[in-house]
């Protein structure tokens, strides 16, 4: 049986893996999107690992939410993107400069 | 009586409104009716209230309209105080007011401002019926400065002239000087005794002798000898006393019937009525009394001898009324301010006869206002001839004329004062009194006798009836109303309940009879044959050898150009103190609003911004991954002061 720390590791390492995807990603922006459902991914970990480890369902029962939000989420995330695509011709980040101004 | 004054006080204000704001819309006669007819109800009263007093003489009105203002348990109010000095002041005002609305009827009938006139001579009026009226220094200083706008105003009536709109600009700016040192002597009054109330300031007069005010560390001087000072130097800019009188003669460039109201025989005088009315307070301070009584007695004497080299009509007799003014001012020196209001009041008459009478002159030849180049007028207006002999006369004090008891009287309490600096105020008004019979017939001679040195003679005519009048009423009292009023006004107690002052036997060394007595008595004095010098001086000047003046001024070429240069007052105050003002207001303009305000704090916070803004602009990348870092690191950063902080 793994230790609640080996769980936490886990996620953790899962959340830096998505954040740095977003900070080091200067190509496509579909990685944005899949570092996003990382992070996400990551979060729910823990709910499970302390779900479990303290005898409490609700945890679990919030991931299943978080999941269903997660895909709603990436469904909306790809029809920008597409749209964007269409505008811009292009999904490159380093283009994506508008805000700038 | 108070419903009455209140009356006689508000026509004129109505009658100035209602020609200022509507009479142009109506037309030419219901702006001369309406403020006429202000004036004229004013008048009456204040005969009314005149006679009444005559009748009456223990008639006395004191009384507060409202209160103006209530700070820290100090209370500013409005208020009447009729007493006999008011009393006589509001009729020599609203009399000379009315004479110079009906003058100007004609005087002014072409000209496009008419409206505009009329509203301010109405308004100018009401100003000085304030003044005087008023019962506290401060409705009196409200007076004050109304009477100084409304003579700038009318100064530069015609304001595309470019010499008059500078002209009113100077009077503006002297007259705020002095000005300025009525405004302190008030506040001195009114830091000592907390009140301006004219009863109460008198009444604890004696807390202002036993004051002391500190100028610098260990010197300290009596505040009722300041605050006299102060006061002084406030009538010394309105009264044109010297070295403040630069802005009368200026003054002159205003139209005619304004420089007799209020240049002559009004306005002007205002400082002399505030001098009377203080008196309580001026006798308390010797050293106030021979400032006044010196300042007077040079002015008397200096701006007489200006009249004799001037050529312009108006700046004779604006010099004459200078002059005129220093000998009021030297009556009060000497305690004598019986004598120095009875002068004012006969001035106010002759000297608005002869302003007005010039002004005939003047506009029967067109404009012209250079004596050289009159000369012969008597044949073609013999009527102005006459008011104008008469004025004349009158100011030179020809015995039996109204001036002559003025004067008179008031040269006598000279030679009997006592005060520091009479000596030589006895000497500056004798001698006075003969340059004043010098350029006063100077002017009469070149511009009525000899040769007619104009052109176009025959068309010279007569002024129109509406001018005439006015001179005609007003040459009866400068001939006779010394007859009647004499001996009650300078010699018995009228004025005792507003002007304090020692019997008249100690002020003029002799015990009064008659006017007629009085005739007498002045023929053993020098005043009546310098007179007869001067006018014979005159005579043999102008008329018998008129080239003899031009020999005097060639022989005497350094006199003759410091008095053509009016003893280079006008040189000093425009070379040194204007100049080096505006050297100061332009270092203060290039370092302080230049440099400071503009290139530092306005400009400078703008420049400032503009380079922050383009140091913290680079942050703004627009990169999503940018912003997302940041997030993180604000994040942890967040995160590690709430663990440490655990």
């Amino acid at each position: 049986m793994l230790a609640l720390q080996s769980y936490l590791t886990l996620a953790a390492i899962v959340f830096a893996i998505g954040v740095m995807g977003i900070i080091i990603n200067r190509k496509n922006i579909i990685i944005l999107l899949m570092c996003t459902e990382l992070l996400l991914l990551a979060v729910n970990f823990n709910f499970i690992a302390f779900s479990y480890f303290n005898q409490d369902i609700t945890g679990q029962i919030f991931v299943f939410f978080i999941l269903t939000v997660a895909a709603a989420e990436a469904a909306i995330g790809l029809a920008i993107l597409v749209v964007l695509y269409r505008n811009k011709d292009s999904i490159d980040v380093q283009e994506l400069q508008t805000l700038r101004e | 009586m108070y419903e009455l004054s209140l009356i006689a006080l508000i026509t004129p204000l109505v009658g100035g409104l209602l020609a200022g704001l509507i009479g142009s819309k109506v037309n030419k006669s219901f702006t001369h009716w309406i403020t006429t007819l202000g004036i004229f109800i004013s008048f009456s009263i204040s005969c009314w209230i005149l006679v009444e007093v005559f009748l009456n003489p223990s008639l006395f009105l004191n009384q507060n309209i409202y209160e103006w203002m209530s700070i820290a348990g100090f209370n500013f109010k409005a208020g009447i105080l009729i007493d006999h000095l008011t009393v006589s002041m509001m009729a020599v005002v609203t009399f000379i007011s009315l004479m110079v609305h009906i003058y100007s009827i004609g005087y002014m009938h072409d000209d496009p401002g008419y409206h505009r006139f009329f509203c301010y001579i109405s308004l100018f009026t009401f100003a000085m019926l304030l003044l005087v009226m008023s019962n506290n220094l401060l409705q009196l200083f409200f007076g004050w400065e109304g009477v100084g706008l409304m003579s700038y105003l009318l100064i530069g009536f015609w304001y595309k002239k470019e010499s008059a709109i500078q002209a009113n600009f100077k009077a503006f700016i002297v007259n705020r000087v002095g000005d300025m040192g009525l405004l302190l002597g008030i506040a001195v009054i009114f830091s000592i005794i907390g009140s301006l109330d004219y009863q109460t300031i008198f009444n604890s007069s004696t807390e202002l002798v036993k004051a002391k005010i500190s100028i610098t560390n260990g010197y300290s001087v009596s505040a009722i000898t300041l605050a006299c000072l102060l006061l002084f130097f406030g009538a010394m800019g309105k009264s044109a006393q010297m070295p403040l009188h630069v802005w009368l003669p200026d003054s002159m460039e205003g139209p005619t019937p304004i420089s007799a109201l209020i240049h002559a025989a009004t306005m002007v005088t205002a400082g002399v009525y505030m001098v009377a009315r203080m008196s309580p307070l001026f006798e308390l301070s010797s050293v106030a009394l021979s400032v006044v009584l010196i300042v007077g007695a040079t002015t008397a004497l200096c701006a007489g001898l200006l009249g004799i080299v001037m050529c312009d009509i108006k700046r004779i007799i604006a010099y004459s009324t200078i002059s005129q003014l220093g000998y009021m001012m030297v009556a009060a020196g000497v305690s004598a301010y019986s004598a120095s209001v009875f002068h004012l009041m006969t001035h106010a008459f002759f000297k608005s006869l002869l302003f007005l009478a010039a002004g005939s002159v003047i506009i029967a030849l067109h404009h012209e206002q250079d004596i050289r180049k009159m000369g012969g007028l008597k044949q073609y207006m013999p009527i102005t001839y006459l008011a104008a002999l008469i004025g004349s006369l009158s100011l030179i004090g020809f015995p039996g004329f109204a001036g002559f008891f003025s004067k008179d009287a008031l040269i006598e309490a000279v030679a009997h004062s006592s005060t520091v600096g009479s000596e030589f105020a006895y000497y500056c008004v004798l001698i006075g009194v003969f340059v004043t019979a010098l350029y006063t017939f100077r002017f009469l001679f070149m511009v009525f006798h000899g040769q007619t040195r104009f052109k176009g003679g025959e068309q010279i005519k007569e002024s129109s009836w509406v001018i005439l009048i006015p001179l005609i009423l007003l040459s009866i009292p400068s001939i006779l109303i010394a007859w009647p009023t004499f001996g009650v006004l300078v010699f018995g107690d009228f004025f005792s309940d507003s002007i304090r002052q020692i019997s008249s036997y100690e002020l003029f060394g002799f015990e009064y009879q008659s006017p007629l007595s009085f005739l007498i008595h002045s023929f053993s004095g020098p005043v009546i044959y310098l007179s007869v010098i001067g006018i014979f001086a005159a005579w043999v000047g102008y008329i018998k050898k008129p080239e003899l003046p031009y020999k005097i001024s060639n022989q005497f070429t350094t006199i003759h150009r410091v008095l053509v240069n009016k003893f280079y007052f006008d040189h000093f105050y425009e070379n040194v103190i204007a100049k080096n003002t505006a050297k100061l207001g332009s270092a203060f303009w290039k370092f302080g609003d230049i440099k400071i305000i503009d290139d530092f704090l306005v400009n400078g916070t703008a420049i400032r911004i503009q380079k922050l803004s383009t140091i913290t602009k680079k942050m703004q990348t627009g990169y999503i991954y940018h912003y997302a870092l940041m997030m993180v690191i604000g994040l942890s950063l967040l995160l590690a002061w709430v663990i440490i902080k655990s």
